[in-house]
């Protein structure tokens, strides 16, 4: 097997981003499907938390690019 | 009130020239390390590193350093083929001194970036400037053999022929203590890069811009805005009601211009850094000095309007029993400094591998192309990157949107614990 661990690492950072922000997503149809005329809002905060979700991932990806 | 403006614009132009530098000063037991690296390198001279002039030709595409060179920062704008946009240098060497020159007294013009002269042991390789690491080459200005690279510890380090001989080089001192690959060696780099010119550039963009719309608000002022005026005010009023407003609360309208100058002036760092081409091109929030220098203004806005309640809030949570109290204060004396330090990371990241795929996507030509061997691999390369990357510049736009605005928003968020009221 070749590769670096780095590598592994990364994909798990991108496996745990992939699925809060599915979840957000997923949370966020449910409730715009119960209450379509507060689409704005939710977009709006869906948004933004999924921003700080994938900065938490992506502090990750920078971490691996770290030497020794 | 006014003291408290002038403090600020204080540590604002220390921020600044702390971007500006993206250096520190090396403290004493860093001067050793500094000389013990020079002793280091002297030795690894006589360990016969080999270099020479022959042109060497790259079998495969080193996505890696095509990607990195294209990110940071450099001492000349490269805009076209041989065109360069020469930039002031200005460098300090500990216990030598200053060097002020033009980059073009390098004379790189036709090489590659790459200087055909060594002034005071300061080489040009690809519009950076580097420094031979040996003490003993001559300081007066020379004339150099080549530039080219050298194998060390598995890695290639960029180094310079001179009399037939090799010379490794050293790249600039950098803050984070050779974290990202830097680290503190003899000299540091104070110039007017791509970076410097770019924030300049930027900063002169957005005064024209806020100066057209006072001009605007001034001529006319009761009647409907039209022009840059509109869409200016739609954002600054989107700023106070969307996040001003909700996380500030009563006193929001005092933090307004602090929110709205680092909502703009994100947002035009990320912009300005997505045009592939001069005057754009130049990465700045890709850069973690510049996003530092930001999460570092944030920081002590923050804590400078602390008021008693928040304190309290970090160091005797009121309303938790006693013991949880003790386990509480620390971590909340944590994320003091914690919230600052994601909000640098998160933006830095993120622009970054932004900006790491889009030049990957652009190296896939030459991948499929096997560097200039395969035509129909090139173009077929050509269609992909094209099309790949027009999604993801669309992405990227996003981004630096919602960037500009989570930062300004968790500013918001963090400046409304700092002026809370007593809700218990």
């Amino acid at each position: 097997m070749t590769g670096s661990i780095t590598a592994l690492g990364l994909g798990l950072a991108v496996l745990g981003a992939g699925v809060g922000i599915g979840q957000i997503g997923g949370r966020a149809m449910d409730a715009i499907a119960r209450q379509p005329e507060a689409v704005g809002p939710i977009r709006a905060n869906m948004i933004l938390t999924a921003a700080l979700i994938e900065g938490v991932a992506l502090i990750a990806v920078v971490l691996g690019f770290l030497k020794g | 009130m006014r003291i408290r403006t002038i403090g600020l614009f204080a540590l604002l132009m220390l921020a600044w020239t702390w971007t500006v530098q993206a250096q520190h000063k090396p403290t004493h037991e860093e001067q050793h390390r500094m000389d013990e690296a020079q002793g280091h390198q002297a030795e690894a001279d006589h360990h016969q590193l080999t270099c020479d002039c022959t042109p060497k030709e790259d079998s495969v595409f080193n996505t890696a350093k095509v990607a990195f060179h294209h990110i940071g920062d450099a001492n000349a704008f490269h805009i076209w083929g041989d065109l360069y946009f020469p930039l002031p240098v200005m460098l300090y060497a500990p216990g030598e001194g200053w060097t002020t020159m033009m980059s073009t007294r390098f004379d790189y013009a036709h090489n590659h970036g790459n200087g055909r002269k060594a002034i005071n042991r300061y080489v040009m390789v690809e519009g950076v400037v580097y420094r031979v690491a040996d003490v003993q080459f001559p300081s007066e200005e020379v004339a150099i053999d080549c530039v080219t690279e050298v194998e060390h510890d598995g890695e290639s380090h960029p180094a310079i022929v001179y009399k037939g001989q090799c010379y490794p080089l050293e790249s600039k001192t950098t803050w984070d203590g050779g974290m990202m690959g830097g680290g503190t060696t003899s000299f540091m780099d104070f110039s007017i890069t791509k970076n410097v010119f770019t924030m300049l550039l930027v900063f002169a963009l957005l005064w024209w811009m806020f100066s057209a719309v006072r001009k605007a608000y001034q001529k006319h002022p009761n009647q409907a805005p039209k022009g840059l005026q509109n869409l200016v005010e739609t954002i600054i009023v989107f700023i106070q009601e969307e996040v001003a407003k909700p996380f500030i609360g009563k006193h929001y309208f005092r933090f307004m211009p602090f929110l709205t100058a680092l909502f703009f002036f994100i947002l035009a760092l990320n912009l300005i850094g997505q045009i592939p081409f001069f005057p754009g091109s130049g990465n700045l929030t890709g850069n973690i000095s510049v996003t530092a220098a930001l999460a570092l203004i944030t920081f002590f806005r923050v804590n400078l309007v602390g008021n008693r309640h928040y304190w309290q809030h970090i160091f005797w949570m009121p309303g938790v029993p006693a013991a949880i109290k003790f386990i509480l204060t620390p971590v909340e004396i944590l994320g003091l400094f914690i919230k600052p330090f994601t909000l640098m990371l998160r933006l830095f990241a993120n622009i970054t591998a932004g900006h790491i795929v889009l030049i990957s996507f652009v190296g896939l030509i030459f991948v499929f192309g096997k560097m200039g061997e395969n035509l129909l691999g090139a173009s077929i390369g050509v269609v992909t990157a094209f099309l790949l990357n027009s999604f993801m510049m669309a992405i990227e736009l996003l981004v630096a949107l919602i960037q500009a605005f989570v930062f300004t928003l968790l500013t918001a968020s963090y400046l409304g614990d700092a002026t809370q009221e007593a809700h218990h």
